[in-house]
């Protein structure tokens, strides 16, 4: 791809490569904790800081200006998806690496209808909405009570770069 | 004619003039608020994604939940706050120094205040092209009223145009209510909004067209779908065109504040364009060239709503003030304080640009406060 295309994809809000509030946890961490860690993919300088007041154990920093980007200590992150839910603009998920040789676990966001149910299929969507595979629901959540869902969905680890949206096939 | 007298009069119940009235009314003030609506709240009642800022600005609240925290608030201030609903404040008379207001369709009476907060929010801009008068197509602010408060579900396939916050935010909404997005296009470089907006939009599969824009709606008695095409650098249609099925076309392209109230006070008005138009010229304190009139909120530039409440709290504080009630010093420079973080980021270094243009020392002859 072609750098003025990236940025085209970018500025029309597709993640592309790492940057500055979107960087993935360091694998060899991320490989050995249970329950997971969180990615977040935050890239602008906008005022909110829900992911860190609503962090129960300190692994999402404070914030020294409200505009910065989100910094993370992986070492302090449960996975307890707690951010996940509060985050206004959707951006925070958690990867558990741990969930089975060939699955990751992957907790995401969800604020659409139908809800899923435990052991249904979903698709796996990318940034662009494309569907990259196949999940099976292990677990729905809603850690606020607020209505923000969190999906627990197994699929293939080979998708943790790209997969983070479902769609739920009526 | 019959007429209503108060200290301190707040035109507009939305996110800015209900924290104005809850600050002037803590401060001791009796205050009279004047809502267009039938009900309270204005545009937060139709926001049900979780608003961004701090803990202060109730940052991960849902917008509608907000409305509820302000209206729990004015409630506790019930003794000194009195509230007309479906009532719209349609002139100010210098000469007179009184408003008139309309109650429903029949009601017209007067309102004198000492101080008067011009909350009133802004208006939708729309953009011209062929087969715009079609039913079908639609404001956003429209779209948001229809869907999330009357329930009403506008469309089953829309086009929006424009790819700010609110395009971004009412597109999700639609996505929500289980009307289809066919594309989100969008005239400039890059999205106007939050980038995770868009973001969580995209990875459900929406298109978001950049340097693009509608050229004409397609129907005869209704719209049945859309000509879309791209955009060169002075905005002009080149390329092929693309033909777009949809029943719903919805504008987003920004909004103007609504200053009609203030320019008949006499205030010092500005165009300012990092605003998106005509305000008022304030001090710190909110107050603007005419001694009894503040301005906060949309009206006095359009924001985010969470600056909104902080700029309605400081103009609710300094109405209070100026009235004699003692008021916490140091107040105004923490809420000041707040509004300065919540500029600091990529939008609010426009907003800043913006509110050097308006923001004066102070005014001549006036005490300082």
């Amino acid at each position: 791809m072609s750098d003025k295309t990236m940025d085209m994809l970018f500025n029309s809000g597709v993640l592309t490569g790492e940057r500055e509030g979107a960087l993935l946890p360091p694998r060899e961490l991320w490989e050995k904790k249970k329950g997971g860690v969180v990615v977040i993919e935050c890239p602008q300088r906008i005022p909110c800081n829900p992911c860190h007041t609503s962090c129960p154990t300190g692994a999402i920093l404070p914030f020294e200006d409200i505009n910065n980007t989100p910094n993370v200590n992986w070492e302090k992150c449960t996975g307890c998806t707690l951010c996940v839910s509060a985050c206004p603009g959707l951006a925070c998920f958690v990867i558990d690496l741990t969930f089975s040789e060939e699955n990751a676990l992957y907790k995401l966001p969800y604020e659409m209808l139908p809800l899923p149910s435990k052991g249904q299929k979903i698709q796996c969507l990318d940034r662009e909405g494309k569907c990259v595979g196949e999940g099976t629901v292990e677990n729905v959540t809603q850690p606020r009570k607020d209505r923000t869902h969190v999906v627990h969905v197994s699929a293939p680890k080979s998708l943790v770069t790209i997969f983070r949206a479902i769609r739920v096939v009526k | 004619m019959k007429q209503t007298a108060t200290e301190v009069l707040v035109i507009g119940g939305g996110a800015a003039g209900l924290s104005a009235a809850a600050e002037a009314a803590s401060a001791g003030a009796k205050v009279l608020v004047v809502e267009s609506d039938l009900r309270l709240g204005g545009q937060l009642i139709k926001q049900t994604h979780k608003f961004f800022g701090s803990k202060d600005e109730y940052a991960g609240t849902r917008g509608f939940k907000i409305a509820d925290i302000l209206l729990n608030e004015i409630d506790s201030f019930k003794d000194s706050v009195s509230i007309l609903q479906n009532t719209t404040v349609t002139g100010y008379y210098i000469e007179d120094d009184t408003f008139t207001a309309m109650r429903g369709e029949e009601e017209v009476f007067q309102i004198k205040s000492q101080k008067t907060i011009i909350a009133t929010g802004a208006q939708e801009r729309l953009i011209p092209f062929p087969n715009n008068d079609l039913p079908g197509v639609y404001g956003a602010g429209a779209v948001q009223t229809l869907m999330n408060v009357y329930g009403v579900l506008p469309g089953k396939r829309v086009l929006m145009i424009g790819a700010g916050n609110i395009g971004l935010i009412v597109s999700y909404q639609l996505m929500q209510a289980g009307v289809e997005v066919a594309a989100i296009v969008e005239a400039g470089p890059r999205i106007g909004g939050y980038w995770v907006h868009a973001a969580k939009i995209r990875r459900l599969g929406v298109p978001i067209l950049l340097r693009h824009s509608i050229k004409k709606a397609l129907g005869e008695d209704v719209v049945t779908g859309a000509v879309i095409t791209g955009l060169n650098e002075k905005f002009e249609h080149v390329g092929p065109e693309e033909e777009i099925e949809c029943d719903l076309i919805c504008i987003a392209v920004g909004l103007s504040p609504t200053t009609e109230l203030l320019s008949q006070a006499g205030c010092k008005m500005m165009y300012v364009p990092q605003l998106c138009g005509n305000v008022a010229q304030r001090d710190r304190t909110m107050r603007t060239s005419n001694p009894g009139f503040y301005t906060a909120g949309d009206a006095s530039g359009i924001e985010e709503a969470s600056a909104a409440m902080v700029e309605g709290r400081i103009a609710g504080l300094s109405a209070a003030a100026s009235l004699g009630y003692p008021t916490e010093h140091g107040k105004i420079d923490e809420y000041w304080g707040r509004l300065e973080s919540l500029r600091m980021g990529e939008a609010g270094a426009r907003i800043c640009q913006g509110i050097e243009c308006v923001l004066v020392k102070g005014w001549e002859g006036a005490s300082h406060e």
